[in-house]
C-alpha cells in the first residue's frame, strides 16, 4: 500500500480513540462538580437526600472515571507510536504542557479518588469533602493544560522552528500557554462538560419521574440540573459566539468551512442546509438567510466573511464534515436553551415533576450533550486540517514514517472491536446502575443499614483498620 | 548544570516508582486465579482498588516524561516497539475497567475476573519484553527509527518478559502477605517462596546474557577497577534475596515486601549501569535526545514544585488505607 493510506488510517485511528476518550472526561468533569455541590449541600443542611444523591452518582462517576483513565493512557502513547514526527517536532512545546497535566492534575485526582470512593468510613466528613473538592479541582486543572496544548496547535505562538534540530524551541512559555484561542476554548469546553452533565442528570431524573420511582431524590436532582441548564445554555451560546469571532480572526478558512462559504464576500448568507461539493467548489440544494453569516460572524449585515477559495485547494479542510458538525452543535445548543426555558416555566407553574412532555423531552435528550460536544470537537479538529499545527506543520508530515498501513489497519481494527465491546459493557452497567437507582432510605434491605448511609457522620465513624 | 542528567534522573526515578507500585497491583492480578477461594479474591481486589489508579499514573508520567525531556527518545522508541506497546495498552485497558465492571457485575463477574488476570499477565509480559528490547537496542538513523517492526522480538526479550511476570508476581504475593490474614496470607507466602526462586533464576540469566549483547556493556562491568566498584550491585541483590527468604520463612509480614522491592531496585540499578549514558541504546545518549534548554528548565521547575506534593498525598492516600484489607471494604454501602 502507498503512504497516503497509512496517513489516512493513522488519522482515522486517532480520531476514533480521542473521540471515544473525550466522552468520559466530559461527564466526569461535570459530575465531579455536581458531587462537590451535593456534598457541600449535605454538610450545610444535613438533608439526607443530598447524601443519598452523592452515593448514587459517585458510582456512575467511578465507572466513567475508569473508562477515562484507560482510554486516556492510550492517547499518551499513541502520539509516539503513530505520530512520531509530530512528537519529535512539537514535543519540546507540547511535552511540558502534557507533563504539567500529569504532575498537577492526574496525581491529585488519582490520589484522592480512592479516598472519595472508598474512604467514607476511614476519614471524617470534612476530609472526605476535601477529597471530593480536590478531585473536582483536578479535573479542571487537567482541562486547563490539555486545552492549552490543543489551543497551541490551533493558534501557535511563543516558539520557533529550529532549522538545525528540526523541532520547535520554546521562547516564551506564558505566550505558549495563554495562546490566543486558549481561554475561549477552555471556557467553551468546561461549560460544555457542565451542560452535558446537567442534561444527563436531567434525563436520568426524568426517567425516574416517568417510571414513578425515587420521587424525592429525582425531584432534587432534576431541580439542580434544570437550574444549571437555564444558566449554562445561554452562557454557552454567548461563549460560543465569542469563540467564533476568535476563530474568524485566527483561522478564517475554518470559519469558511463552518459556513460552507466558497467566495470571500460582504453580506454573506447564513446557510441552513447545503451539500458542499469540494470538487466543484460550490454547494448543492442550498437554503439560506441573506446576510445571516455576516451578521453572526462580524455583527454587521454587510461585514466581509472569508471564503474557502481564499486559499489553494490543498490548504482547505474537508468542508462537509465541518459544516454539518457545526450545525449539529448549534442546533443542540438551541434545544438545550429551550429545555432550560421550559424548565423555568414549569417551575414557575409548579409542575416540574408532573410535566410529562418536559420529562419525555429530557429523557430523549439524555445523550444529546455528548453529541453536541463531539460535534464541536469535529469542527475544531477537522477544521484545522490539513495541519496538525495550524499553518506550520502538515498532518502528512506528522505521521510515523516507518509504520506500515497494514500495521495501523490491524491496530485500528483491534481498537474498533475492543472499544466497541467496552462501550457496550459500560452502557450495560450504566443502565443497570440507573435502573437499580439510588438506595432506599429505610433499612429494608440488608445492605441499607442506617449506619452504612450515615457512615461518615461524626460519632458513627468506624475506625480504620 | 547538566539538565539532561537531572532529567534522566527524574525519569529513571519515575519509572522505578512505577515498577514498584504498579508492579505489586499487576502482580495481584497475575496471582488472581490461583487464590484459594472467592473470599481471598475479594480481599486481593480490595487491597489494590483504592490505589491502582494512582500507581498507573506513574506510567503516564513515564511516557509524558520522555516526551517532555527526551522527545527524540520518545519518537524513536515508540515506533520501534509499536506492537508490544499496543499490546501493553490493550492489556491495561482490560484490567483497568475490570475493577469497576467487576464491582457492578453479578452474573458476568467471572468475565471481569478473567479480564483482570489476563490483562495483568499480558501487560506485565509486554513490559518485560519492552525492557529486554530496549537493552538489546534500537536502530536509529538521523534521529528517526530505522529498523524493522519485529526487531524487538528475541529470546532475550522473551526471557525478560517471563522474568518480569515472576517479578511482579513476587511483589504481588509479598504485598498480600502484608495486607491479608489467615488462609489468604499463608497461600501468598507459599506463592512468594516459589516466585522468589523463579525471580532469582531470571535475574542470574539476564545478568549473564546482558554483557554478551554488547561488548561495551561487558567493558562497563568487568573493565579494570569497575568490577570492584560495581561489586555492591550483585552483593546487595543477593543480600535482599536472603532477607526475602528469611522474612518469608520466619513469618514476618512486612519484610518480604520490602526486600522484594529491594531486589527490584538493585536489578534496576544494574540495568542503569549497563545502559548509561544511552537513553535508547546502543547509540542515542541522553544529551543527543534532550529537549531544548527552555523546555527542560520549565518542566524541571514544575517537577521540583509538584513532585514533593505528589509524594505527600500519595503517602496520605496509602496511609488512609493502611492495615489489613478486608473482603467487604470497597465502596461505602449506598
Amino acid at each position: 500500500m502507498s503512504a497516503p493510506d497509512a496517513e489516512i488510517l493513522a488519522r482515522l485511528q486517532f480520531a476514533f480513540t480521542i473521540s471515544f476518550h473525550i466522552l468520559f472526561p466530559t461527564l466526569t468533569i461535570g459530575l465531579a462538580a455536581f458531587l462537590f455541590f451535593v456534598e457541600a449541600a449535605w454538610l450545610r443542611t444535613k438533608d439526607e437526600t443530598y447524601l443519598r444523591l452523592y452515593h448514587f452518582w459517585v458510582r456512575i462517576f467511578a465507572l466513567t472515571f475508569g473508562m477515562g483513565v484507560v482510554s486516556g493512557l492510550v492517547l499518551s502513547y499513541q502520539l509516539g507510536t503513530n505520530w512520531s514526527e509530530f512528537s519529535r517536532i512539537s514535543g519540546p512545546v507540547l511535552g511540558p504542557l502534557i507533563g504539567f497535566e500529569v504532575l498537577t492534575a492526574f496525581f491529585m485526582e488519582a490520589g484522592f479518588l480512592g479516598v472519595m470512593l472508598f474512604g467514607w468510613n476511614k476519614v471524617g466528613p470534612r476530609l472526605h469533602f476535601l477529597a471530593t473538592f480536590l478531585v473536582a479541582f483536578g479535573t479542571m486543572l487537567s482541562s486547563f493544560w490539555i486545552l492549552s496544548a490543543n489551543s497551541w496547535m490551533q493558534t501557535p505562538q511563543g516558539a520557533h522552528l529550529d532549522p538545525v534540530l528540526g523541532s520547535f524551541v520554546p521562547d516564551d512559555w506564558l505566550a505558549i500557554i495563554f495562546n490566543p484561542s486558549f481561554l475561549y476554548r477552555l471556557s467553551h469546553m468546561l461549560t460544555a462538560s457542565f451542560l452535558t452533565t446537567a442534561i444527563f442528570i436531567a434525563g436520568v431524573s426524568a426517567y425516574y419521574h416517568l417510571a414513578g420511582k425515587h420521587k424525592a431524590l429525582a425531584a432534587k436532582s432534576q431541580s439542580i440540573a434544570l437550574w444549571a441548564i437555564l444558566v449554562l445554555a445561554p452562557l454557552q451560546i454567548f461563549i460560543g459566539d465569542q469563540h467564533g469571532l476568535n476563530v474568524l480572526a485566527h483561522q478564517p478558512v475554518k470559519v469558511a468551512a463552518m459556513e460552507a462559504n466558497w467566495d470571500r464576500q460582504a453580506g454573506a448568507p447564513l446557510i441552513l442546509f447545503a451539500l458542499p461539493d469540494s470538487k466543484l467548489e460550490k454547494n448543492h440544494f442550498e437554503i439560506s438567510i441573506p446576510k445571516g453569516a455576516s451578521l453572526i460572524l462580524t455583527h454587521d449585515p454587510n461585514g466581509v466573511v472569508p471564503g474557502l477559495k481564499d486559499v489553494p485547494k490543498e490548504d482547505r479542510p474537508p468542508v462537509g464534515v465541518v459544516f454539518w458538525s457545526f450545525r449539529v452543535m448549534v442546533g443542540l445548543g438551541v434545544l438545550f436553551l429551550l429545555i432550560g426555558l421550559w424548565g423555568a416555566y414549569a417551575r414557575y407553574r409548579g409542575t416540574l415533576v408532573h410535566d410529562v412532555w418536559l420529562n419525555r423531552l429530557c429523557l430523549a435528550a439524555t445523550p444529546a450533550g455528548f453529541v453536541a460536544t463531539l460535534a464541536g470537537w469535529f469542527v475544531a479538529e477537522v477544521g484545522r486540517q490539513p495541519y496538525t499545527i495550524y499553518g506550520v506543520l502538515r498532518t502528512a508530515d506528522s505521521a510515523s514514517p516507518v509504520i506500515s498501513a497494514t500495521m495501523i489497519a490491524a491496530t485500528l481494527t483491534a481498537f474498533l472491536i475492543v472499544y466497541g465491546g467496552l462501550f457496550g459493557a459500560y452502557l450495560y452497567y450504566l443502565v443497570k446502575l440507573i435502573r437499580v437507582g439510588p438506595a432506599l432510605p429505610a433499612p429494608e434491605n440488608e445492605d441499607e443499614t442506617p449506619e452504612a448511609i450515615r457512615g461518615a457522620r461524626p460519632g458513627l465513624v468506624v475506625p480504620g483498620e | 548544570m547538566d539538565l539532561a542528567l537531572i532529567a534522566a534522573g527524574v525519569i529513571a526515578a519515575g519509572i522505578l516508582i512505577y515498577i514498584v507500585l504498579d508492579g505489586f497491583d499487576l502482580g495481584v492480578g497475575i496471582l488472581f486465579p490461583f487464590a484459594p477461594d472467592d473470599t481471598s479474591r475479594d480481599v486481593m481486589m480490595n487491597s489494590v482498588a483504592p490505589v491502582w489508579d494512582g500507581n498507573e499514573t506513574w506510567l503516564i508520567l513515564g511516557g509524558g516524561g520522555l516526551l517532555v525531556f527526551f522527545p527524540v527518545a520518545y519518537s524513536t522508541a515508540l515506533p520501534a516497539f509499536y506492537l508490544p506497546v499496543m499490546v501493553l495498552l490493550f492489556a491495561l485497558i482490560f484490567r483497568g475497567v475490570a475493577f469497576e465492571f467487576r464491582h457492578s457485575a453479578h452474573t458476568s463477574k467471572f468475565l471481569w475476573d478473567r479480564a483482570f488476570f489476563f490483562g495483568s499477565l499480558v501487560a506485565t509480559f509486554a513490559q518485560g519484553v519492552l525492557a529486554g528490547a530496549l537493552i538489546q537496542g534500537v536502530t536509529i538513523v538521523d534521529r528517526r527509527f530505522a529498523g524493522g517492526m519485529f526487531d524487538w522480538l528475541s529470546p532475550f526479550s522473551i526471557l525478560t518478559g517471563l522474568g518480569l511476570v515472576a517479578g511482579y508476581g513476587l511483589l504481588g504475593a509479598t504485598w498480600l502477605v502484608m495486607k491479608s490474614e489467615g488462609e489468604t496470607q499463608s497461600w501468598a507466602r507459599r506463592a512468594a517462596l516459589t516466585l522468589g526462586a523463579a525471580v532469582f533464576i531470571a535475574m542470574v540469566a539476564v545478568s549473564v546474557m546482558t554483557p554478551l549483547l554488547h561488548p561495551a556493556i561487558a567493558e562497563r562491568w568487568f573493565g579494570g577497577i569497575n568490577a570492584l566498584l560495581l561489586a555492591p550491585v550483585p552483593l546487595m541483590t543477593a543480600l535482599n534475596a536472603a532477607l526475602l527468604y528469611y522474612g518469608l520463612l520466619s513469618g514476618r509480614e512486612r519484610l518480604p515486601f520490602f526486600s522484594a522491592i529491594g531486589l527490584f531496585v538493585w536489578g534496576y540499578i544494574g540495568i542503569g549501569v549497563s545502559l548509561f549514558p544511552n537513553i535508547v541504546p546502543p547509540s542515542l545518549t541522553i544529551w543527543e535526545a534532550a529537549a531544548p534548554r527552555s523546555s527542560m528548565i520549565f518542566a524541571l521547575g514544575g517537577v521540583a514544585v509538584t513532585l514533593p506534593m505528589i509524594f505527600v498525598y500519595t503517602w496520605y492516600a496509602y496511609s488512609v488505607f493502611r492495615g489489613k484489607a478486608s473482603e467487604h471494604g470497597g465502596y461505602a454501602k449506598h
